[in-house]
């Protein structure tokens, strides 16, 4: 903490990661291509793309592991396409993929990662007990690395790096492959890390995550940056945008025309049976339509306004429905 | 300071988890027993050639010692994925890599004593050179530590880490006079003796023991220790170029 404050007093500009034009081929394939950003300093940034879209080796190019072919990138004031090593100490890393010491209790294992940043023993042990306890891997502490659970070894892994307590932290999709409530308690704690000063880069794949966390988001796809902007902003086209889904029992057959030349100003479709959705660039009253349907002797059940959502957005924007990439990702079976 | 925090747990950790494991310790100890004894029945002379077999035994211990040991530690954390930890860490890749290869130097430095304390049992052992005798075992050690680093860091896998390390250590037990004088070999082989740098380490294991060197020691010990240097660099550039892709 004492550290942190020094160092937000020391650099008191507001970039602390500034990226310009970074490109990454891979043979024929470009995985970066050409992006450009910056996140300020406090600033919890999304990057949220589909599969393959580049942002591991975006994350691997700013945090030393993948050096760019071209392009600059500075972290806090630092050329790292220079020197990668140089911005190291500022930052703490926690891979796509749960890369521990199987060898190793998970104890011993985080104690390690914190003495690999030069914190003394007294102060690791302390520091790694509390994350144990924070992450409920309590009991678990004394076990080998190697025996846990797939959602143990994420949350294991995610507490090994923000262990030395770093004023910048890199997440590559940390709530991927865990159950509900652990994905919970890890949002929580991005969200204090937030609070606390802490800077955030995250990829995700989970678009509410992204909404519910994020401050900016940048959407890349196919190692381009289709958009970037804040979640306010980025709501902003869809916030003027009306839907609502009606769940009826005794659908006619002729019903979306005869909905359309009652109500001109809304419009109709059915996806299913036993659903209307209408949509309004106005809000829509349920009454009238309540009341028309009845008529017919349709028996209204249910009527849901439906949220403007960040999915929309994506939708949108990259063409891409994100529930093909949401699956395509479960396929894979990410993390691990 | 920071760094050595590092450097120390890095090393501590190594070995914990790898080296002071019953396999490595068999390893390390048994087998060259096992080839201590079968070289003294074989030659079929009495005690007094204990001596001049000396110096290929404990050669022989440092080099099968050290070698492999660099498949688990580097190969192996690196198919896992857990050496990009390290490459993350703030520490020189320099520093990283000589905590990552000091544990097995200093196991290489530990496994001659198993021929030593036998020969001492057996035959009278003064007027050795212990000045010339120890730096030549650390040498020998970190020369062969290295050259299991160059073949680690050259390979993907772990089993292609070990298969290199023996195709270069079996030949080596007959090609750098650790039992018989490189003059004794054919011509043709004899380039290859001075390519490695075990050769120059036991010559001055032989100067030490029993004052057979083929060399000026001077020069054995100059010779090895640029081996060293260069294979600890080129190792270095390797991952630079293969692993930060
Ligand atoms: N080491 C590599 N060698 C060759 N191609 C690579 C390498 N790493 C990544 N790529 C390619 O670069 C592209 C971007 O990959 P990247 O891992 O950055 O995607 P991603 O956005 O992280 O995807 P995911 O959501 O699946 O994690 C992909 O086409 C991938 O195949
Ligand atoms: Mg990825």
């Amino acid at each position: 903490m004492i550290e942190l404050l020094y160092f937000r007093n020391s650099y008191p500009m507001t970039k602390l990661i500034e990226v310009k034009e970074i490109t990454k081929k891979f043979d024929d394939i470009t995985a970066v291509d050409g992006i450009s950003f910056s996140v300020a300093r406090g600033e919890l940034f999304g990057f949220l793309g589909p599969n393959g879209a580049g942002k591991t080796t975006t994350i691997n190019m700013l945090t030393g592991l993948a050096r760019p072919d071209s392009g600059t990138i500075s972290i806090g004031g630092v050329d790292c396409s220079k020197n990668p090593k140089a911005a190291q100490s500022l930052f703490g890393v926690v891979p796509d993929e749960s890369n521990l010491y199987p060898e190793l209790s998970g104890f011993d294992n985080l104690c390690f990662c914190a003495a690999l940043y030069g914190m003394g023993d007294k102060e690791r042990r302390k520091k790694a007990a509390s994350l144990l306890e924070t992450f409920g891997l309590k009991e678990a502490g004394h076990r080998k690395f190697a025996g846990y659970s797939r959602g143990m070894k994420r949350k294991l892994t995610i507490a090994a790096g923000v262990i030395h307590n770093p004023p910048l932290l890199f997440l590559d999709e940390p709530t991927t492959g865990i159950d509900v409530a652990s994905a919970r308690l890890i949002r929580q704690l991005i969200a204090e890390l937030r609070d606390t000063g802490t800077t955030i880069f995250l990829t995700t794949h989970y678009i509410e995550e992204a909404e519910r966390l994020c401050d900016r988001i940048a959407f890349i796809v196919n190692g381009r940056i289709v958009r970037i902007d804040s979640v306010a902003n980025l709501l902003q086209p869809v916030k003027g945008m009306h839907s609502m889904m009606i769940f009826v029992s005794g659908m006619k057959p002729d019903l979306s025309m005869t909905l359309s030349s009652t109500f001109p100003d809304l419009r109709f479709s059915i996806p299913s049976g036993n659903m209307i959705r209408v949509e309004s660039g106005a809000p829509i009253f349920v009454s009238p339509l309540a009341r028309f349907l009845e008529d017919r002797n349709i028996d209204v059940m249910e009527a849901r306004r439906l949220r403007p959502s960040l999915e929309d957005v994506f939708a949108q924007i990259t063409g891409i429905e994100s529930e093909k990439m949401k699956k395509e990702k479960e396929k894979k079976g990410g993390g691990s | 300071m920071k760094q050595w925090i590092a450097f120390w747990n890095i090393l501590k950790k190594d070995m914990r988890a790898y080296y002071l494991k019953p396999p490595n310790i068999s390893w390390g100890l048994v087998f060259p027993v096992a080839w201590a004894a079968m070289f003294f029945i074989k030659s079929g002379r009495g005690l007094e050639s204990v001596r001049t077999l000396l110096p290929g035994l404990m050669a022989f211990s440092i080099l099968f010692g050290t070698t492999s040991l660099l498949s688990v530690t580097i190969t192996f954390e690196k198919k896992n994925r857990s050496f990009e930890r390290l490459l993350l860490a703030p520490i020189s890749l320099e520093l990283l890599m000589l905590s990552k290869t000091s544990g097995a130097i200093l196991f290489g430095m530990a496994n001659p004593l198993v021929p030593l304390v036998l020969a001492m049992f057996l035959t009278d052992l003064s007027g050795i050179s212990w000045v010339a005798l120890l730096p030549a075992a650390l040498l020998i050690s970190i020369s062969s530590t290295f050259l299991g680093l160059f073949i680690a860091v050259s390979v993907s896998e772990v089993f292609e880490a070990q298969t290199f390390s023996n195709f270069f250590r079996f030949p080596m037990i007959f090609l750098c006079g650790l039992f018989f004088p490189v003059s004794s070999l054919p011509v043709f082989l004899r380039p290859f003796s001075y390519l490695l740098p075990l050769t120059y380490g036991v010559d001055i294991l032989h100067g030490a023991i029993h004052g057979g060197n083929a060399m000026p020691l001077i020069w054995d010990f100059l010779i090895i220790m640029i081996f060293c240097i260069v294979l600890f660099y080129i190792s270095l550039k390797i991952i630079l170029k293969r692993w930060i892709i």
